[in-house]
């Protein structure tokens, strides 16, 4: 069953092309890892995806509910402000930077979203968020406020309060890439666990052991266009373009 | 004799303060009025100013260019005697107590309006973003994740106005308005003595002194987070 799908999608800032003509499909249970070099997309791509940017022409599908269109003229046409409403209900996106509500506690950050938006009930949200919390190691944090936290404790509350909307799929926009290097494994342990859950999920990462681990697709970008894609084993070890190869092996030099 | 000159001079203090009264009862009017009116006209008027629309912004920011770059005592003086000057309507005496308070509403208002927008604009672009993601409209997202944040941020200058502001009210002067500040100068007058003065100042000190000890008690109470 076909979660997202993304078609022709493209995106200029002025004369730089960040995005050519992207196509992407992502089915239930499936987790898709996107890799390449900064500047490549990446990011944008995600970014066009959750709505946060607005992409030139093409076409973004969930499920069955078009979010955009190529219009006649060619430009992007999204579609009306409500449908967007439930559309955003179906995604979850999970920031390099966490961006957590500073001035809310853990259990708030998690539940006011479930309870403020979706209007759920008070007590079903507040045991969905016991649960994922207890599931996260946070159970202890729940009183705390985000400066209380690590920066790998503060990015799995991020994953808990994505994952309290009950989104159909989740995105990673470089999830680790603002932890230092002790506490990236705890956050990676976190995503690998809803890998195992079949949880639909797009991680955009640098960690290429991680992609290679979890990713049951990998799509590699450079320079707004995706190179190749395919199962880690062939995008990652036996990659048929050139320029993956480059990028991996600049990348294995660390 | 020296013990009874000081028991004198302080008695005579007292019996000033008593005086003043009715003065500081005027003061502690503008003050509050002025609070009242112009922190939430503030914010509007910092919506202006961040407004997309070119008209609006640009009437907000001559609006603000004005009220700071002219002195609050011309802006008092306009607004009382403008009515008369301007539309040859005749001002009533109780028009003055008006006129104090909208002169001062519309010259703080300005101020705010550029911290709450400094405040505003301050506030990292990923607080947005992620409030938009999780579905939020624009209303819950100022009301619930921007406001509450910029109320902490910009406390510190709020408080720098609010202690200006206090000491402001003397200017009310300038249309005759009898706060404090006036009556001290006519008791002062009357009986060629600095004592009225000395009174007055005390009294705005004390005055600032509370206020600045409960915008630090509102700042500790926002210190629960970073």
């Amino acid at each position: 069953m076909k979660i997202l799908e993304i078609n022709n999608l493209s995106k200029q800032f002025g004369a730089l092309h960040v995005l050519r003509d992207i196509s992407i499909r992502v089915d239930k249970g499936e987790v898709v890892a996107l890799i390449g070099p900064s500047g490549s997309g990446k990011s944008t791509l995600l970014r066009c995806a959750t709505m946060l940017e607005t992409a030139d022409s093409g076409e973004i599908v969930y499920l069955d509910e078009k979010a955009m269109e190529t219009g006649p003229d060619g430009r992007a046409v999204y579609a009306s402000s409500a449908r967007l409403r439930r559309i955003r209900n179906y995604f979850g996106l999970v920031f390099q930077d966490f961006n957590l509500f500073p001035h809310y506690s853990v259990l708030k950050n998690v539940t006011d979203a479930p309870l403020s938006v979706q209007k759920r009930d008070k007590r079903e949200v507040q045991e969905h968020a016991g649960v994922l919390l207890e599931k996260m190691g946070l159970a202890d944090k729940a009183g705390a406020y985000p400066y209380q936290l690590s920066g790998g404790q503060q990015q799995r509350v991020s994953i808990v309060r994505a994952l309290a909307m009950n989104p159909q799929i989740l995105f990673f926009d470089e999830p680790t890439s603002a932890l230092d290097p002790e506490l990236t494994g705890e956050v990676l342990k976190v995503i690998r666990g809803l890998a195992e859950e079949r949880m639909t999920m797009v991680i955009v990462t640098h960690e290429m052991q991680f992609a290679r681990d979890v990713a049951d697709r990998v799509y590699f970008m450079d320079n707004g266009v995706i190179v190749e894609s395919g199962s880690p084993r062939e995008v990652l070890e036996h990659p048929a373009e050139e320029r993956t190869r480059q990028f991996l092996m600049r990348y294995s030099q660390g | 004799m020296d013990n009874l000159l000081f028991i004198q001079y302080f008695t005579d203090l007292g019996s000033l303060m008593g005086q003043l009264l009715g003065g500081m009862l005027k003061t502690l009017e503008i003050f509050v009025l002025t609070l009242l009116f112009s922190l939430p006209l503030g914010l509007v008027v910092a919506f202006g100013r961040m407004s997309k629309n070119p008209v609006v912004q640009w009437i907000t920011k001559i609006y603000i260019s004005i009220m700071r770059g002219t002195p609050l005592m011309l802006q008092l003086l306009v607004v009382y005697f403008g009515p008369y000057f301007i539309f040859g309507i005749t001002i009533s005496a109780s028009y003055r107590n008006l006129a104090v308070i909208i002169g001062f509403v519309i010259n703080y208002a300005a101020y705010f309006a550029e911290i709450y927008r400094s405040g505003i604009e301050s506030m990292p672009v990923g607080q947005y973003e992620a409030a938009r993601v999780l579905g939020y409209n624009r209303t819950q997202t100022f009301l619930k994740i921007i406001l509450p944040q910029v109320l902490k941020r910009i406390l510190p200058p709020v408080t720098n106005e609010v202690i200006t502001l206090v000491k402001d009210t003397s200017l009310a002067y300038a249309i005759a308005v009898t706060e404090m500040f006036t009556l001290a100068k006519q008791i002062a007058a009357a009986q060629t003595s600095m004592m009225p003065f000395v009174a007055a100042g005390i009294f705005y000190y004390i005055f600032n002194f509370i206020v600045a000890a409960g915008m630090e008690k509102i700042e500790q109470k926002l210190r629960y987070y970073r």
